[in-house]
């Protein structure tokens, strides 16, 4: 099996996968249409569940998610992990050097890890 | 491989490209019979599995055993009313299901069940399952924005904060696995397990199985669905088969994490004593194995609190995932210095004594959540 041809299969499969995900989707609409499936809306129905109190306001304010400097340390070690895959890939190959050198890499961005654990960041505050 | 032998059969009669797109179209029909079939019977087991952790006797109306109780289940979610919310944005309802339940079903294009039955053993193998693995969520962040519903969009909150917290320990793990193989490619992972890399990296095993446990949204880690909460998350809104496509995906999720437990660090199909049976028959063994465990825990285990779910990735996890990097390192580097000739045995017991003394430790060093938390 050649280089490319791996990649068209993966993208066969994604185009099939695609197809039937639509396939389950429009099945329904299918059966609707021949009164296999029930299709009566009400108000009531179509509301918005909330554990049978109705809804107050918009869903779609502004509120303060707790985990934003998560997500700041999320980015650096995604991004970090980016760079340890090809040195992972090539590992054998480097020897000493790259060890240390990756030690050192990641030391600089522990560095952070741990300013921001004593600065109570992690916490769900 | 048999695809290719087909391939190269078929080429002989028909243009190369259409040879090419019958090949691929078989075997993709292949793997997603056999991607909703092997659903269909994990959640027979689940359902079956957890009835008895619970002494009570779970399905066993339809069919012998309850073995037809999916079946039943499909029927009735097919013919159930699809209901959209007025207030729901329409587009975003609708694509959410479609994109939370085809990511799962990609990664099992690269999964080793047996040397010759794998669609396509890219080179990229394991890079390619993290980035496809990690689109599901995306789904589920778009279900729980787009029902206009509340407790909705508390769960994709927690989805995304869950999927920022939990994906750099499952991604760093895996490089303990590919600083041995010096390979991305899955097969190659598989071949040079002649000892299982759960024996030689217990710490990378752990955190692996944990964060994917947690990817998948399996109790304890489940507060995205916390149906005590907030009813039950992200799909409250959905109903039929949209309800039903983010339920297939949902197991197809698990599943695919539990075959990559098992192609990572269980040695994929190879069998400790010769391979009788065919090695996709261990795979699947093991991937069912697996399977079983993480609902063993879910059954086990209550669920955690959003700061303490965080915060064990954070605190816990990701600091053992370093270790476990340089640790590998450090030792194939060692290893390779001294010719290796001590090779693995001494290195095996040295990183169970390390994984045995963190686990036991660092919990000692921080607490996960003490007292009321305003969520």
């Amino acid at each position: 099996m050649s280089f490319l041809q791996g990649y068209g299969f993966v993208g066969l499969l994604m185009l099939v996968a695609l197809a039937l995900a639509a396939l389950f989707i429009l099945l329904p609409c299918l059966l609707t249409r021949l009164r296999v499936i029930p299709r009566k809306p009400s108000p009531i129905k179509t509301d918005i569940y909330e554990c049978g109190l109705e809804t107050q306001g918009k869903t779609w304010v502004q509120f303060n998610f707790r985990y934003y400097f998560y997500a700041l340390v999320f980015v650096v070690f995604d991004v970090e992990t980016i760079f340890l895959y090809p040195w992972a890939v090539a590992f054998n190959k480097l020897g000493l050097f790259a060890l240390i050198e990756m030690l050192i890499f990641i030391a600089i961005l522990v560095v952070g890890f741990v300013y921001a654990w004593r600065k109570r960041v992690l916490e769900w505050k | 491989m048999i695809l290719k032998r087909l391939l190269d059969w078929l080429a002989g009669y028909w243009p190369e490209w259409a040879a090419y797109v019958v090949v691929g179209l078989v075997g993709i029909m292949v793997l997603i019979a056999f991607f909703l079939t092997m659903i269909m019977v994990v959640i027979w087991l689940e359902r079956k599995l957890i009835g008895r952790f619970q002494v009570r006797w779970g399905p066993n109306r339809a069919g012998p055993w309850g073995i037809l109780q999916p079946i039943a289940d499909a029927i009735k979610v097919l013919t159930k009313e699809d209901i959209v919310p007025d207030r729901a944005d329409k587009w975003v309802h609708l694509l959410a299901p479609v994109v939370a339940f085809v990511p799962p079903l990609l990664i099992f294009a690269v999964i080793p069940f047996q040397p010759d039955a794998i669609l396509a053993d890219l080179n990229i193998g394991i890079l390619y399952v993290v980035a496809v693995g990690s689109i599901a969520v995306v789904g589920a962040f778009m279900a729980g924005w787009g029902s206009s519903n509340k407790y909705s969009l508390i769960s994709a909150m927690r989805v995304a904060a869950q999927m920022v917290s939990y994906e750099v320990p499952l991604v760093l793990s895996i490089i303990g696995v590919i600083l041995v193989v010096g390979s991305l490619s899955m097969m190659d992972i598989v071949n040079r397990q002649s000892l299982p890399f759960f024996l030689m990296q217990p710490l990378g095993f752990l955190v692996f199985f944990l964060a994917a446990a947690a990817e998948v949204n399996r109790s304890p880690f489940d507060l995205l669905e916390a149906e005590s909460e907030i009813i039950a998350g992200y799909h409250v809104e959905y109903s039929g088969m949209k309800f039903a496509l983010f339920y297939l995906g949902e197991y197809g999720h698990a599943l695919a994490a539990s075959a990559l437990v098992t192609a990572l660090f269980l040695g994929g199909g190879k069998f400790p004593w010769g391979a009788l049976p065919p090695s996709f028959i261990w795979f699947l063994a093991k991937m069912v194995l697996v399977f079983c465990v993480l609902f063993w825990i879910r059954s086990t285990l209550p669920r955690l609190r959003v700061d303490q779910f965080t915060g064990f990735a954070w605190k816990f996890l990701f600091p053992m995932s370093l270790i476990n990097i340089f640790l590998v390192g450090t030792e194939l580097w060692w290893a390779k210095e001294m010719g290796w000739s001590l090779f693995p045995w001494p290195f095996l017991f040295l990183n169970w004594a390390i994984a045995g003394m963190l686990v036991l430790v660092w919990p000692k060093l921080f607490q996960l959540g003490v007292g009321r938390v305003e969520v």
